[in-house]
């Protein structure tokens, strides 16, 4: 479980995240969700401590992250794993390479032990025979896919992923995004996703934080996304016309029903 | 230490940069001889004194100062646009969330395989001016091969071959350290990318021939 406590974040004048508080629950896919600007990728940077928070706290359990010094930082962080927007695979390194990664960095298992690893992660993620690829040889959800694989094999406790989506069909977006949940739900961890991607928060969305311009604007799950009289999260969800309409029709297939 | 990637470092710099250091050690030579030839004229400075000269000068300002400047713009600023790339790709926190400790694995063995390579080809630039310099000469006729010869091996002191081997060692550092830091902090986009790199370079340049002075002030 990771606990964010208060949390503000100031850019010179601007306030970027104005005292946030939530939970971000175990063994469940957790979203940040909100418009361009809401502050998202800035909570999601301080959740992995890349940025320091003005003030509040950062919790993973019992520790307070936010206290901690670069190098005791290091032992929660050897149990995060990260996709990032752009995936930051490395370009001089294989696929192989990319996912073999952390093991080289972290672990001293042979040389053997670790390319069964790759492997089994690889088809995890459905890319086994990809392994001499680069990364400029790759598609984008295929990327995508050697991102999610290098961070996940050390077995990390938590997943951030940041914007998973962006960039991909929908077809390939569903499948990175039934590719995370179904790791998060195998390995129990806990998942935090950063996303505008509607069907990421109808199909995936345990948990869901909705930001609006550097404040907690509402929390709820999936089933609650569509009876919340919440305006700003309608307004978010049911941005465009197609899916007003859609909404409309439903309430007024409800509307019959109960007459009915 | 990574010493993986300090090999590919050392690969990279040293044997990546063996024919620029080459090429342009060798018309340094033999300008250089062209140059003092024509300068003694019809003196009556002894001829051989051209071999002399073209062996000094390498060693003690050429050979350390001219490879530091062209490595500064071939190294320094693949050093910076590489870190640079790899900050606006992500990679740089990529590794930071993993727990990499970012500046031993990526500007450490940059640094150490510089001040390791570098000195050996400034050796080598030295050889290579010493050897343009003869052709130069030899087949210009400016004077004969004996003469070269004599002037190389004439009022050698190996003092001089300290001062080289200190100015390539700082002078590494000097154009490696500014290179890192400059793509390691990079932000924006690839207008910012080009600047850094270019500013790695242009700033580089001036303290290499700062501490050129400095060395050459406390060292002579």
């Amino acid at each position: 479980m990771i606990k964010i406590e208060n949390v503000k974040k100031q850019f010179g004048d601007q306030e970027v995240l104005k005292g946030i508080s939530t939970v971000f629950e175990e063994g469940k896919t957790n979203l940040i969700i909100g418009k361009s600007g809401a502050g998202k990728t800035v909570m999601l940077k301080l959740l992995v401590g890349l940025i320091k928070p003005t003030s509040g706290a950062v919790w993973y359990g019992d520790i307070n992250f936010t206290a901690l010094n670069p190098r005791q930082m290091k032992e929660i962080r050897s149990q995060m794993g990260m996709l990032f927007q752009g995936s930051a695979l490395f370009d001089s390194m294989s696929v192989e390479e990319n996912v073999k990664f952390p093991l080289d960095m972290f672990t001293k298992l042979t040389q053997k032990e670790k390319l069964k690893k790759v492997n089994e992660t690889l088809e995890r993620v459905e890319l086994t025979g990809s392994n001499n690829k680069y990364p400029s040889e790759v598609s984008g959800g295929m990327q995508k896919r050697v991102g999610i694989a290098r961070a996940i094999i050390l077995n990390p406790k938590y997943l951030f992923c940041d914007e998973p989506n962006s960039g991909l069909d929908p077809t390939t977006s569903m499948k990175i995004d039934a590719l995370i949940h179904k790791i998060t739900i195998e390995n129990n961890i806990t998942t935090v996703i950063n996303t505008h991607d509607m069907n990421s928060v109808m199909e995936i969305g345990d948990k869901i934080n909705l930001l609006h311009f550097g404040e907690l604007a509402w929390v709820g799950t999936r089933k609650e996304v569509m009876n919340s009289d919440n305006d700003l999260l309608q307004d978010f969800i049911f941005a465009s016309p197609f899916l007003q309409r859609l909404r409309d029709a439903a309430n007024l297939n409800a509307t019959r029903k109960s007459k009915a | 230490m990574y010493w993986k990637e300090t090999m590919r470092q050392m690969n990279d710099i040293g044997v990546g940069s063996l024919v620029i250091v080459g090429l342009v050690s060798i018309f340094i030579g033999a300008v250089t001889a062209v140059q003092f030839a024509y300068q003694l004229g019809s003196s009556t400075i002894p001829r051989y004194y051209i071999g002399y000269i073209v062996r000094d000068i390498m060693i003690i300002e050429l050979a350390p100062t001219f490879t530091c400047l062209a490595l500064a713009g071939k190294v320094g600023s693949n050093i910076a646009a590489e870190l640079g790339g790899m900050r606006q790709k992500e990679q740089i926190d990529a590794l930071q969330v993993m727990g990499v400790d970012t500046v031993s694995y990526l500007v450490a063995p940059k640094i150490f395989a510089a001040v390791f390579v570098i000195p050996m080809l400034v050796i080598l630039s030295a050889f290579f001016g010493m050897a343009g310099g003869y052709i130069a000469c030899v087949a210009g006729n400016l004077v004969s091969d004996a003469e070269f010869m004599q002037g190389l091996r004439a009022f050698f002191e190996t003092h001089n071959i300290l001062m080289m081997l200190v100015k390539s060692v700082v002078f590494a550092f000097l154009l490696t350290s500014v290179a890192c830091y400059q793509g390691f902090f990079v932000t924006g986009g690839s207008i910012e990318l080009g600047k850094a790199s270019t500013n790695a370079v242009v700033i580089a340049n001036i303290l290499v021939l700062l501490a050129d002075y400095i060395i050459a002030l406390v060292m002579t």
